[in-house]
């Protein structure tokens, strides 16, 4: 049986939380990369361009079916046989922001889609640019449908970012990985780990649920 | 090296790492159906400490993340003294991560079957076993069928994390090449592509040909 050491949990508690930092923020600029990443994915397959929207859609298809890791592995040992050296931070931040700019694609591709046409049909009417269309007519009205999805896919990126460790991110996983081979204790670490990830996901998720519900009510959806 | 000459030179360590990841998917995805359902129903369950209990298991696997499961069966279980071989371990861990997610699609598609079926069943004096069994359950499966491809298609990306419990998958085999060549383009591409075969032109396909035939068989196709 084993033992829980709380003295050993203890002394590991500030290196774990430090690292909780650094898992925050590669989420973070992850979700932010792949927010932007995203909306281009989502408005190239809306151009009159039949080769573009083919070739976006199945790009799209690619990464959504392929594994996070594989990912991750490709792009950090892709590069440096180009010459291009990247930091496993760098890689990290690309494959991650790639892998969920292809999930928000889809949310926004359906928040778009579910514009009535007649919006579109009253801005041609009223004379509007296209650029004007999208963000003061289409985007404001797509976004808010789209605030659940989005939400999952911020907490799932954060429940994701302990596949970074594979190539050595030094976020929560990589630190509980030392800290296990350190000391040749796994048991507190890993368990911290998994404490740590419920303690921040499962509020995080009921506040984006009462953010979305907010929302709908705020604009009068339901 | 032409590709043609990497595909001869190291065609079979990734054919049996695919054949790893088909058969690790597959045990995974009985295992995810079969706590899916359980839980799922268990969330209905009238009795408080059931629908706790199935709660506590879909809470607990949907806030944590897979590899942080893996990690735990695999290098904490064993201090409790049950040590699983990488296999099982992997199985497990992918299997109860996916079914607390189809849990959730299990609970979502009973609760939007009509009411007026619920009702129908009621009045002509149906066990609440029987109508589950031969009213509920089988319009609910025709409303979950879709979004269980999508969670199939997540549990076989799921699958390619029990590489770093050293489970000899596609993703473990892909490593290897490439530590051993350097070919990493090669290595990870083809796996890369693999991978997106058997999502897209198997399990996509059979998700629709059963789709298609469940709705068939209730006189909706």
């Amino acid at each position: 049986m084993a033992d829980w050491d709380w003295d050993f949990t203890w002394e590991i508690l500030p290196r774990l939380l430090a690292a909780t930092v650094n898992t925050l923020l590669a989420a973070g600029i992850g979700y932010i990369i792949a927010m932007f990443l995203g909306l281009a994915f989502a408005l190239a397959q809306r151009t009159p361009s039949n080769t573009l929207t083919m070739a976006v859609r199945e790009a799209v298809e690619f990464i959504r079916s392929t594994p996070l890791v594989l990912q991750i592995f490709f792009v950090f040992y892709v590069g440096p046989e180009f010459g291009v050296v990247l930091s496993p931070w760098v890689a990290g931040m690309i494959a991650i922001g790639l892998h969920y700019a292809a999930y928000l694609s889809e949310v926004y591709r359906g928040g778009l889609e579910n514009v009535p046409q007649g919006q579109w049909e009253a801005a041609t009417s009223l004379n509007l640019s296209t650029a004007r269309t999208y963000f003061r007519i289409i985007i404001p009205q797509a976004l808010p449908p789209s605030i659940a999805g989005m939400g999952n896919y911020l907490v799932g990126i954060f429940k994701d970012t302990p596949v970074l460790s594979v190539i050595g991110v030094a976020e929560l996983m990589q630190t509980a990985n030392s800290i296990g081979s350190e000391n040749y204790r796994y048991l507190e670490p890993y368990t911290m780990v998994g404490i740590i990830f419920l303690l921040i996901s499962l509020p995080s998720a009921a506040l984006l649920r009462s953010f979305d519900a907010w929302v709908r009510r705020k604009l009068g959806m339901n | 090296m032409s590709y043609f000459e990497f595909l001869v030179a190291h065609g079979d360590l990734l054919l049996s790492g695919t054949l790893v990841t088909a058969m690790l998917a597959a045990v995974s995805i009985a295992l995810a159906i079969v706590l899916a359902l359980t839980a799922g129903l268990m969330r209905l369950a009238p009795a408080g400490p059931v629908r706790w209990v199935a709660t506590v298991y879909i809470e607990f696997f949907r806030g944590t993340s897979l590899l942080v499961q893996l990690y735990w069966i695999f290098f904490v279980l064993p201090l409790f003294g049950l040590s699983l071989d990488k296999f099982t371990a992997g199985f497990i861990g992918v299997g109860m991560n996916l079914g607390a997610y189809g849990a959730e699609l299990v609970r979502g598609a009973i609760l939007s079957v009509p009411k007026g079926q619920w009702e129908a069943a009621l009045a002509i004096n149906m066990s609440p076993l029987t109508r589950m069994r031969r009213i509920i359950l089988p319009q609910a499966l025709v409303i979950m069928l879709p979004p269980w491809g999508n969670l199939l298609i997540e549990l076989l990306k799921g699958t390619a994390l029990v590489s770093l419990i050293s489970v000899a998958d596609l993703t473990f085999q892909a490593k290897q090449i490439n530590a051993t060549t350097f070919m990493s383009a090669k290595a990870f591409g083809t796996a890369l592509i693999i991978y997106y075969v058997m999502a897209r032109f198997i399990i996509t396909p059979l998700m629709r040909w059963l789709e298609r035939s469940m709705a068939r068989k209730l006189g909706r196709a």
